[in-house]
């Protein structure tokens, strides 16, 4: 297939996306991230069951965090496609970059202790 | 179980604005079992608090600890080492931990992290209601082991009132009239002669009416048992 998706990417694998919680999406903002998203299998297709909907839960709860702190709760974002979706895949990669592009850096600024 | 809701962020944050290094005190008892102020629930503030100080380039520096329980004195002597460490502390305890935080280290600043709200259980997950009113003269029985106390906006003890339309409260379409749940459930159990009788005036010297109220076990006092 040869695609190729932005290298500013950093791709943390897991099993499953019900694996992951809140606070590893907001570890990732506190700690310098433009922008973090989720890559689950597709709805209903869960070999977990639920794995994916409850990481689009907590997705969700971060987006509202964010938002009352006024960040932008498009900087977290949940996307579902199949591991045979390659094309999927990079498309996705090349549109979250292009959305953060947009919003700029993120605002949660490095601070060195005094 | 107590229970509680968080803080919204933005009172935490005007709460400890002006402070730099900060402990964030968990609890793992009721706060715990209803999802408020447990080790997952502390470590997600800590971060939040981390991110919004961060945001406005401003140093922070969080940790987190969580005790057993707040309401135990042993259990809040085991910061006694760390206190000192930070500027204040938040306690995501109910409303006593944060008392007796402050009781025991008199010097410093703590700050609830919740809004504690009643005593109840989850009726399903993610929805807790109150069950109970701690009015201190439990009669549960007297009502099919429904309580007016708690559970009637009114409290009362002879009811339904007219505010009761097919079994809902008119103070909130969300909330059954506990009246008629007490009624219908008497009635099916060919038990609603119990409920004919006049009751006499509830005490309520032992309800907060009487004060703050304290429990005294002398055997335990003494350690005999």
């Amino acid at each position: 297939m040869r695609l190729s998706y932005p290298s500013n990417i950093k791709i943390i694998q897991l099993p499953c996306t019900g694996r992951i919680d809140i606070i590893h999406l907001l570890n990732a903002i506190e700690n310098g991230a433009d922008g973090v998203y989720v890559a689950g299998c597709l709805e209903g297709e869960c070999h977990f069951i639920q794995g994916n909907l409850k990481a689009r839960k907590k997705v969700e709860y971060v987006k509202k965090t964010l938002t009352e702190l006024g960040i932008e709760p498009e900087r977290v974002e949940m996307f579902n496609l199949s591991s045979a979706q390659g094309a999927r895949f990079a498309q996705i990669a090349n549109e979250m970059v292009d959305r953060i592009r947009q919003l700029g850096p993120t605002p949660v600024k490095k601070v060195h202790a005094a | 179980m107590i229970v509680a809701d968080r803080k919204p962020i933005q009172e935490i944050l005007a709460m400890v604005k002006a402070d730099k290094k900060i402990l964030i005190l968990g609890c793992k008892g009721c706060v715990t079992v209803c999802n408020v102020g447990g080790v997952k629930e502390s470590e997600i503030l800590a971060s939040t608090l981390k991110i919004a100080r961060k945001q406005q380039g401003k140093d922070i520096d969080i940790d987190v600890r969580v005790l057993e329980r707040q309401c135990d004195t042993e259990y809040v002597a085991q910061i006694k080492d760390i206190v000192n460490d930070y500027e204040s502390v938040v306690s995501l305890a109910c409303g006593v931990g944060p008392q007796f935080l402050s009781e025991m280290y008199k010097e410093k600043k703590f700050y609830p992290g919740v809004n504690t709200t009643f005593f109840g259980g989850a009726v399903q997950h993610g929805i807790w209601e109150e069950r109970c009113g701690g009015c201190g003269t439990c009669s549960i029985h007297d009502f099919g082991g429904l309580c007016p106390i708690a559970r009637c906006a009114k409290s009362l003890l002879h009811g339904p009132c007219g505010g009761s339309t097919k079994g809902i409260c008119e103070v909130n379409p969300d909330t059954i009239c506990v009246w008629d749940a007490i009624v219908t459930k008497k009635m099916a159990a060919g038990e609603i002669g119990d409920l004919m009788g006049v009751k006499g005036f509830k005490d309520w010297r032992s309800a907060r009416d009487g004060g703050p109220r304290r429990s005294i076990r002398e055997e335990l006092i003494q350690g005999n048992i």
